[in-house]
């Protein structure tokens, strides 16, 4: 997702002399050719995430399209009321990029798992929060948020993930793409776990459950038609998400249907416990340990499928 | 420099002030002392350094004035008021229900406020990425940013503070209202600044130090930037909380109460007869 961001963005870039890069002194061998190729557009702004965005709050107001870009919890959590302040309340044509969401720096330690960065971005004024699910999104939101003129905040996972979308989508901010068609059940994923939500989905189906598949790349705002067509057309209802259960996806998802008039569908949120990880690894060792393989998924919704038949019988 | 000018920046300089006193006595509103302090910078920003056009507040090549210890608003509502951005009669709903004179700068609705502040730390950044935004289109804007002492506490102003030098921003200047009185007590108290003219010095600024309420060398300062050529300039400017005032000169207290009834009297008093 980072190598298909920085292409994309170096192609908008050399088209739109308005775009420049703040980086906070990251992004070895991915920002190079940028820094080298477009010096007049891009800044490291050092060790300094408060500066990087006020920066490039200021560039903006001055006609610049201007993106911070760092790592984990540093563009977002380090300098929140810089973000709030000089970027949403002045709806500043700013993007946040953040790499490694979730567990993509699983290995790095607490300080670097990006868990609750939806949750605090989603509840800022005038952002939009966009979370791509493989590198042909993350491609197509780059694309979505230069177009956009206002504040977003876009969270990707690492460089070399598998492409998940095998057929081609329409991307647009705030619509949630169908990857799937099932009227059993609903599996809504936002952010890098969509390959794990895909095989989720491969599993259920061996199982007999038929999903509908969607990819909420925009968490803010929220597909809100597509949540309350699954409720009407689909059993039951799941959420995906590398990051905490509150405040993420589920919570908006949740906010949407509890509502809603007339709707009532079991409902469930899988990611994160609202609590630090105990364990250190790899981003496939982390999921393992939290649940969030594709057959962790599946066992999950298999369970609560089992619990909520339990209940009606 | 003839006198005449000098008189005319003295009369705006206590026209402000007389704004800050009746503005926050009829609101009932806070921090009258840290806008005193700060009436004589503002009075030679606006009426000689800035160039501007109230006609035309989003012009683009417009020098950029950025208030960033917004909790002294009041003096920057009243030099807008009275550089013609809005009219005079508005300062009259400063901090009432319904108004957008709000009790720390805020943008939305006020022409000629160029950033919302109020959290301290903000205006210095932002202002630095206006003046990199300027030179790299090559307009001739300079950014102005005014900060008080207490605010030179946080972090950010010292990161915009490496920045710019590195950059060579010489179209930013930072105002330091140095009037020795913070929130809980007395700077050199709380978190001793001294030597602040230094610290920027070494930071890489070319930096002046002077009496804030000299308006004519405040004038000469900031109609002299930069400094240096390739350096962002820095004006330390020794000031007095609650200048103007006697009761309020150099007390705490005054940062935080407001000059009501008999106090707002003798204040306007006081100021009448000042030159």
């Amino acid at each position: 997702m980072r190598t298909a961001f920085i292409k994309e963005l170096f192609e908008l870039a050399k088209q739109d002399e308005r775009i420049v890069l703040v980086v906070g002194d990251l992004g070895f061998g991915v920002v190079t050719p940028f820094m080298e190729q477009l010096p007049k557009q891009f800044i490291n702004a050092g060790v300094a995430e408060q500066n990087m965005t006020g920066l490039a709050a200021g560039m903006a107001l001055s006609g610049k399209i201007a993106l911070t870009y760092s790592i984990a919890n540093f563009p977002t959590l380090r300098c929140l009321e810089h973000v709030r302040n000089d970027v949403c309340y002045h709806n500043a044509n700013v993007k946040i990029v953040s790499v490694g969401g979730g567990f993509t720096y699983g290995a790095m330690g607490a300080t670097h798992h990006a868990v609750e960065d939806i949750a605090v971005m989603r509840s800022l004024p005038n952002l939009v929060v966009v979370a791509p699910g493989d590198p042909v999104e993350a491609r197509a939101a780059t694309r979505a948020i230069i177009a956009y003129p206002g504040p977003c905040y876009l969270r990707l996972g690492k460089a070399g993930e598998p492409v998940v979308h095998q057929s081609r989508f329409e991307f647009e901010l705030g619509k949630a793409i169908r990857m799937r068609e099932g009227k059993d059940v609903t599996l809504m994923s936002t952010g890098g776990i969509l390959l794990n939500v895909v095989r989720a989905a491969d599993l259920l189906a061996k199982e007999g459950i038929q999903t509908r598949l969607l990819s909420m790349h925009t968490v803010k705002p929220l597909d809100a038609e597509a949540v309350l067509a699954a409720a009407r057309e689909t059993e039951a209802i799941f959420t995906v998400e590398e990051h905490s259960v509150l405040g993420g996806l589920g919570s908006a998802v949740a906010e949407v249907l509890a509502e809603a008039d007339g709707v009532k569908v079991p409902f469930k949120r899988i990611g994160l416990p609202s609590a630090f990880s105990p364990h250190i690894g790899s981003q496939e060792y982390m999921q393992e340990r939290h649940g969030l393989t594709g057959e962790g998924i599946a066992k999950t919704v298999m369970a609560s499928l089992r619990t909520t038949a339990g209940k009606l019988n | 420099m003839s006198s005449a000018t000098q008189i005319d920046l003295a009369k705006l300089a206590k026209r402000i002030r007389k704004h800050c006193v009746r503005m926050t006595g009829t609101a009932n509103a806070s921090h009258v002392g840290g806008s005193l302090s700060a009436a004589d910078l503002l009075a030679a920003v606006y009426g000689r350094a800035l160039r501007y056009d109230p006609q035309n507040p989003q012009w683009a090549d417009r020098d950029r004035f950025i208030m960033s210890k917004g909790h002294a608003c009041s003096a920057l509502y009243a030099v807008l008021a009275e550089s013609g951005y809005f009219p005079v009669e508005r300062l009259e709903t400063f901090y009432q229900n319904g108004s957008p004179l709000a009790g720390h700068v805020m943008h939305k609705n006020v022409p000629g406020v160029e950033l919302s502040t109020g959290s301290l730390g903000h205006g210095l950044p932002v202002a630095t990425g206006m003046a990199l935004a300027a030179k790299r289109d090559g307009r001739p804007s300079r950014i102005f940013c005014l900060i008080s002492d207490g605010e030179c506490d946080e972090g950010s102003v010292w990161e915009a503070a490496l920045f710019a030098p590195h950059h060579k921003l010489d179209n930013l200047v930072v105002l330091v209202d140095y009037n020795k009185i913070q929130s809980l007590g007395a700077v050199r108290e709380v978190i001793d600044l001294d030597p602040l003219a230094d610290k920027w010095r070494a930071f890489g600024w070319a930096v002046r130090e002077l009496d804030g309420h000299d308006v004519s060398a405040v004038e000469q300062a900031v109609t002299q930037v930069p400094f240096e050529t390739g350096r962002p300039s820095c004006i330390v400017a020794h000031t007095v909380k609650g200048k103007g005032v006697s009761y309020m000169e150099n007390k705490l207290l005054w940062h935080y109460r407001a000059p009501m009834g008999e106090d707002m009297t003798k204040a306007l008093a006081e100021l009448d007869g000042q030159p």
